[in-house]
């Protein structure tokens, strides 16, 4: 096992930038509150697929980056996704088993841990309370799981990403 | 994140990652740039007169208005010699574009092209071309973060226009409204009003537009009036803003009155008067 060579670490690094680049790009008014969070799904794939490799660390760095990106707090999103990465890590196991509409309740699950996190940082700096549609991300980030996760599946088996 | 929040001690460590996130903003970019680029380019001979006649005229417009107003500050600072007070309006401004990037949806902040190595500073007003639009909050090499006046951390000391009444107008967080808390019921404010900087605080110049009074209601049974205003900048259209240098900042009123944390860094921006390219105006 570990004398196996580790591959393919650019297509999870290349997987990771396009997620990043779906985060700031630009959107219609109305459609910027319903931008569902790329970089954790895809941050929660890599996590169950291939917990050996993209853990906490990799959460709180992409946090970090998400964080300059779009200009939070420092650390804002770095929490969060170190969390989330730690508790799909524990779960990993079990996710791969599991028939995908289970998978996808407990992707929305994870998502919703996301921002309620987001929510309670945002309050302890005193920034106003956000308006109901705060939440919909998550949903839409559920709805679009499956999808994902093929797409990332696929990939994963053409570049043999151990 | 603490040290962050209250004392950014980590706005070197936050440059430094921005510059390396850099190329994901300019790829972002990059579609709508060249939108730009080719509507600036393929325009017909015919749009180009027209515009060019246009600008003529209101270039001949401003001309005459600039010949009243020089006259009328050469009048202003003579009697503002009479009574010794020291203040003068010499900007010196630099055209920037913003960058068509999302960033955080719930606060209002725009990225602009020009950074550190334009002589842009923290805290460094920004405006467009009606009004007032908001402060440099990070600034790193190439870009720079601005945050909005109508950011719900951010305040801005401002007076009316028409009779010289002093507040503080506070970002709400809602795209292009503004927030005066704690002017009593009384007060002598009135929808349609004009707010502009006060210059209090030496973030700002004194005298540019930034709100007008859309909406004053008087509960009797609270202290204070509720009062909202509309930012005179189109915060949410706008492509291009105008970074600020006062030449002569009024330093000694710069303690007695601070209007957000944000805004105590980067004073005294005269003293070394970044060598940028920009115009006098």
């Amino acid at each position: 096992m570990t004398l196996t060579p580790r591959r393919g670490g650019m297509v999870i690094l290349l997987s990771f930038v396009v997620a990043l680049l779906l985060m700031v790009l630009p959107l219609p008014e109305w459609a910027r509150s319903f931008r569902p969070q790329w970089y954790t799904l895809v941050l929660i794939y890599w996590a169950m697929a291939s917990p050996q490799r993209v853990g906490v660390g990799v959460g709180w760095l992409t946090g970090i980056v998400v964080d300059v990106l779009t200009g939070t707090l420092l650390g804002q999103h770095a929490l969060s996704l170190s969390l989330i990465a730690f508790i799909t890590q524990k779960l990993h196991q079990r996710l791969r088993l599991f028939p995908i509409w289970q998978q996808s309740l407990t992707v929305l699950l994870l998502l919703l841990v996301e921002k309620l996190l987001e929510l309670w940082v945002m309050g302890t700096v005193s920034q106003p309370v956000p308006s109901l549609l705060f939440w919909a991300p998550p949903l839409i980030g559920t709805l679009l799981w499956p999808w994902i996760m093929v797409v990332l599946r696929d990939l994963r088996r053409k570049f043999q990403v151990s | 994140m603490v040290l962050d929040h209250r004392q950014h001690h980590l706005e070197a460590v936050r440059s430094f990652l921005s510059a390396m996130v850099y190329p994901l903003h300019v790829i972002v970019d990059f579609p709508q740039s060249t939108v730009d680029w080719f509507t600036e380019n393929l325009v017909s001979r015919n749009t180009l007169q027209k515009e060019a006649e246009k600008l003529r005229k209101e270039n001949l417009i401003l001309q005459a208005r600039q010949q009243k107003l020089a006259a009328l500050e050469a009048e202003n600072m003579r009697l503002r010699d009479l009574l010794d007070s020291s203040f003068k309006i010499a900007d010196r401004v630099l055209i920037a574009e913003l960058i068509a990037v999302d960033l955080d949806p719930y606060r209002q902040q725009v990225l602009i092209n020009k950074g550190a190595s334009s002589g842009i500073y923290l805290g460094q007003p920004v405006l467009d071309a009606n009004a007032v639009m908001g402060q440099v909050m990070h600034v790193n090499r190439n870009t720079a973060t601005v945050l909005m006046i109508t950011d719900a951390r951010h305040a801005l000391p401002v007076r009316v226009n028409r009779n010289g009444l002093r507040t503080v107008a506070l970002g709400t967080g809602k795209i292009s409204e503004l927030e005066l808390p704690n002017l009593p019921n009384n007060a002598d404010i009135q929808a349609g009003d004009l707010l502009v900087t006060s210059g209090l605080g030496g973030q700002f110049p004194p005298g540019y537009p930034v709100a007008v009074v859309t909406s004053v209601t008087r509960e009797p049974g609270q202290p204070f009036a509720t009062i909202l205003a509309q930012t005179k900048a189109h915060l949410e259209r706008s492509r291009e803003a105008l970074l600020v240098w006062t030449l002569t900042p009024m330093i000694g009123l710069d303690d007695e009155i601070a209007s957000s944390p944000d805004e105590q860094v980067g004073k005294k921006p005269g003293e070394d008067e970044p060598d940028a390219g920009g115009a006098e105006q």
